[in-house]
């Protein structure tokens, strides 16, 4: 068929595209990608009873942020869950810096105990061995859901089943440090001493009695250095690592940041919706943000006002325009046009550009005043950078739309029918309003329609002349794209638009058909 | 006008013409006087110059009406001159002109002409009324071009007028935004991209929204009101949507490409932005060709079919011609809000692909040079150009179908 390959371009470069929007505001990978033994972990622990999770979710917690750390993704979900709670972006980012200090805790004693542990190769002999396949892929897989690309390639390394078994930590650690060292660095796991993490690893093993005494009959490689750290496990630091994260920053132990971060643990969301909507969800459920933090419910109903107050300026003076063009001779008529349609074809920002030197302090129209005497030269009218001119401007700049509907559905009613009215006695006024006006009023339905939904969606013109006080909720999207980074607000900001602008358009197809659409009269 | 000519009738001069006329004068008065400080004094003057130029102009019959009134105007001018210099001048023409042209069309009843014989005299009064309600929304309309076009002539790096431009002196004026607009790679590069974008996006546009035109204007299309809202749907979400998921979209498309096709950035940068802006131009080529395949006679592909022409001939050698001019202006639409555009290309693109709008747009956030208004300036002119076609279009367009030219 004639119509399949641009159904199919449209999809895939306009539909596919409005789709992921929809898709990006609901999606909460960051957290679970990025600590997935926390979000795992932090299912059993209970928030009301206001006492910080356990050793083991810190366990994960200093594993994955381990690796977070070392890909660079730790400021990425500190910005993600910052949109929740402030104060978890400086959290993250600082405990980052410290977790090589954590790890040496354990490093240090335990290379004291035996000095093999200081050599790479050494580690890479004990860890090495078959079987262990199945837990790289796993580990594999964590990364690349991590970093977000796909880690393929040969680690040279295969973890040992049996030390797997003994030392399970260790091991994920391990392999976490061959898959990176291997994949992202492109160096040789042998030859590379092992991160910090996998010391402090070792330390969360060696607490575990049962390792100790799997370690005794162990005979595989580096047996006597396994078995001489855990002789003197005393040397180790005796604290967990809920301790040393406390130690770096003492928000890790409030119940609140943990709230928080099981909160937004799934993998999708509702928190960038009710973002938009100026509510959060917190641990007792959904409620209002306080006062002086709500602006986008403020902020569409502004949108929502100024593009009604531009629609009906546009109905106001673009009604008599219509009705002089549809009942002109053709040929004046075509003239006249011509001024309608100029601006019409104009650059959007030409005529931007023509109202900031119309509107501002120095500008056309305060110059005249001034001339005039009007106004002092001292207090000149502010026109811009205020809500006034984001109205003065759009409205110029939509009449055209709102003239050519009404034109064409004019021209299709019959001026006999006026004076048919008037004939049988009608007042001009009656006539007007109760035989001509009912007809226009499908041109007035598609033209303030037309223009409300390109009001609504405006960008351009209100970030030139409106200020802060003049700016639409697309001003709010673009600055989340451009400078504040949070997509998934935008996203949401963007749906909760686009659902309106389709409830919208619906009522337009009702009232006209979409057939109907007439461009340049 | 009309070939019957019906002798109008002048209103009595002193009842009527007189004191409308001293309206006008005294509003006109007012605003003079204002300027000078005293606007109650001017108000009266004003009332009495209206009232006497009404009764000179209503004695010299003998003299053209259009002649009388440029003379009022020149009049007017020279006062002003003496008063207020240059502005005084420009401004006494312009009262002058709108007084003089008032009172003739006052005095000799021209006001009369237009409406049906048998108006009354409220019904005359509203109509006049409504006719410069009119005047001054067309004015609304045109009128903030005026002052883009004048400034960028400027000779200063101002965005506002300086005494010099407005005294009329010659150092006041250069054309070295011009030179400035034409010179640099600040905007030539820009101009170089959206001449680059724009076209390439047209043509794909118009290519596959001709063929789905043509698909969807014949009868037995299933699921047709569907398809034609996906279709007319980039027109329809609002820019800053579109552009937000095409954000979100087409940079891992364009990494994608990059990897996995080993395309070059600079070039991938410029097919994402071609293809954003094809199916943003795509509802304009469907809406333009659809209407005008509706007046489309199909027996003629049926008479070509009946000569033995295959279809492609028949497509090219009967149906193209006839629905051409749609397909021109629809491909007219597709290029200016291709080359229009600046929310899209800021989501989309990169800096290499920066276009035109785009550079104005951050002329217009930062640093603000005249040399806007000159690209403003050429822009204005090729919509001129580019309105001019499209009438002629459409008019050949109803030509061709027999519809009255007008």
């Amino acid at each position: 068929m004639l119509i399949a390959p641009l159904l199919l371009f449209v999809v895939v470069t306009f539909i596919v595209p409005i789709l992921s929007m929809l898709f990006r505001s609901v999606e909460n990978d960051i957290v679970p990608d990025t600590i997935p033994g926390v979000v795992t972990e932090l299912a059993e622990w209970d928030g009301s009873a206001g006492l910080p999770p356990s050793e083991q979710v810190f366990r994960y917690l200093y594993l994955d942020l381990f690796k977070a750390s070392e890909a660079k993704q730790h400021t990425r979900l500190g910005t993600r869950l910052n949109y929740e709670k402030t104060g978890l972006s400086s959290l993250l980012r600082t405990t980052g810096r410290s977790l090589d200090d954590v790890g040496e805790e354990w490093q240090d004693p335990l290379e004291d105990i035996d000095a093999n542990f200081k050599d790479g190769a050494f580690w890479y002999q004990m860890m090495s061995g078959t079987d262990g396949e199945d837990l790289l892929e796993e580990r594999r897989d964590l990364w690349a859901a991590m970093v977000g690309e796909s880690m393929a390639g040969d680690v040279g390394f295969v973890p040992s089943e049996q030390v797997a078994q003994m030392l399970p930590w260790t091991t994920r650690a391990y392999t976490d440090f061959a898959i990176w060292t291997a994949i992202e660095d492109e160096d040789s796991v042998a030859e590379e001493d092992p991160w910090e993490a996998v010391y402090g690893a070792l330390g969360m093993d060696l607490t575990n009695p049962e390792t100790v005494t799997a370690i005794q009959s162990y005979t595989g490689p580096g047996a006597d250095a396994l078995k001489a750290a855990a002789a003197n496990v005393g040397q180790l630091p005796q604290t967990g690592f809920r301790e040393a994260f406390a130690a770096e920053n003492e928000d890790w132990l409030s119940p609140d940041v943990w709230a928080t971060i099981k909160l937004y643990s799934s993998s999708m969301t509702s928190g960038y919706f009710l973002n938009a909507v100026d509510m959060q969800l917190t641990p007792d459920g959904i409620e209002q943000k306080p006062e002086n933090q709500q602006i986008y419910t403020q902020l569409f109903m502004r949108t929502l006002v100024m593009a009604l107050i531009i629609t009906a300026s546009c109905v106001v003076l673009g009604y008599p325009v219509a009705w002089l063009l549809a009942n002109l001779p053709m040929r004046t008529a075509s003239i006249l046009m011509i001024l309608v349609l100029l601006p019409f074809w104009t650059s959007l920002l030409v005529r931007t550009s023509a109202w900031k030197v119309l509107l501002q302090q120095q500008g056309v129209i305060n110059e005249i005043l001034v001339w005039l005497g009007f106004v002092n030269d001292a207090d000149r009218l502010i026109l811009m950078n205020n809500a006034t001119g984001t109205i003065i401007a759009m409205t110029h700049i939509l009449l055209p739309f709102m003239i050519l509907p009404l034109y064409s559905v004019m021209k299709t009613i019959q001026p006999s029918y006026l004076r048919a009215a008037k004939s049988l006695g009608a007042t001009n006024w009656t006539a007007f309003w109760r035989v001509y006006f009912p007809q226009s009023v499908p041109g007035i339905g598609a033209g303030s329609i037309l223009v409300f939904i390109l009001a609504i969606g405006y960008y351009i013109t209100p970030e030139i002349v409106g200020g802060t006080s003049g700016v639409f909720i697309s001003n709010r999207i673009a600055y989340h794209i451009s400078s504040s980074l949070n997509w998934g607000l935008a996203a949401a900001l963007g749906s909760i638009l686009l659902v309106v602008v389709l409830g919208l358009y619906w009522c337009y197809d009702k009232i006209v058909g979409i057939d109907n659409v007439k461009l340049g009269g | 006008m009309s070939a019957a000519i019906i002798e109008i009738k002048r209103p009595d001069l002193l009842t009527f013409t007189m004191p409308i006329v001293a309206v006008l004068g005294a509003m006109f008065g007012f605003i003079t006087g204002n300027i000078f400080g005293d606007p109650w004094i001017g108000l009266i003057g004003g009332a009495i110059v209206g009232a006497a130029l009404a009764g000179v102009l209503a004695k010299i019959t003998s003299v053209k009406r259009w002649k009388s009134i440029w003379g009022v105007a020149v009049l007017f001018g020279v006062v002003g001159a003496m008063f207020g210099g240059v502005g005084g001048l420009f401004g006494g023409f312009l009262v002058g002109l709108s007084m003089g042209w008032f009172a003739t069309w006052v005095g000799t009843g021209q006001y009369r002409k237009r409406v049906p014989i048998y108006y009354t005299p409220g019904q005359v009064l509203w109509h006049s009324t409504f006719l410069f309600i009119c005047a001054f929304v067309f004015f609304f309309l045109i009128a903030p071009l005026v002052p883009v076009i004048w400034l960028s002539f400027n000779a200063e790096n101002f965005f506002t007028f300086t005494p010099e431009m407005l005294s009329f002196k010659a150092e006041g004026y250069s054309l070295k935004h011009y030179r400035d607009f034409l010179g640099t790679d600040e905007w030539m590069v820009p101009l170089k991209n959206s001449l680059i974008i724009a076209p390439i996006a047209t043509i794909i546009s118009v290519s596959l929204g001709t063929l789905a035109a043509i698909g969807l204007s014949q009868s037995h299309v299933p699921g047709r009101q569907a398809m034609m809202a996906i279709l007319i749907s980039p027109m329809i979400v609002p820019l800053i949507i579109s552009a937000t998921g095409m954000f979100f979209f087409y940079a891992p498309l364009g990494n994608w490409l990059q990897v996995n096709l080993g395309l070059n950035q600079a070039f991938v940068g410029y097919v994402k932005v071609i293809l954003a802006h094809a199916v943003l131009g795509i509802p304009f080529v469907i809406i333009t060709v659809t209407a005008t395949l509706v007046g489309f006679d199909k027996s003629l592909t049926r008479a070509a079919a009946n000569m033995g022409a295959n279809p492609v001939t028949t497509f090219f050698r009967v149906q193209m011609p006839l629905i051409l001019p749609g397909v021109i202006s629809g491909g007219l639409f597709a290029f200016i809000t291709s080359f229009d555009e600046v929310v899209v290309v800021l989501f989309v693109g990169s800096a290499r692909q920066q276009t035109l709008p785009w550079q104005m747009y951050t002329g217009l956030r930062e640093q603000i040079s005249p040399t806007i208004l000159a690209a403003a300036t050429i822009l204005v002119s090729v919509s001129i150009l580019l309105l001019l076609t499209v009438e002629l279009l459409r008019r050949r367009s109803e030509r061709l179908r027999g519809m009255s030219p007008g």
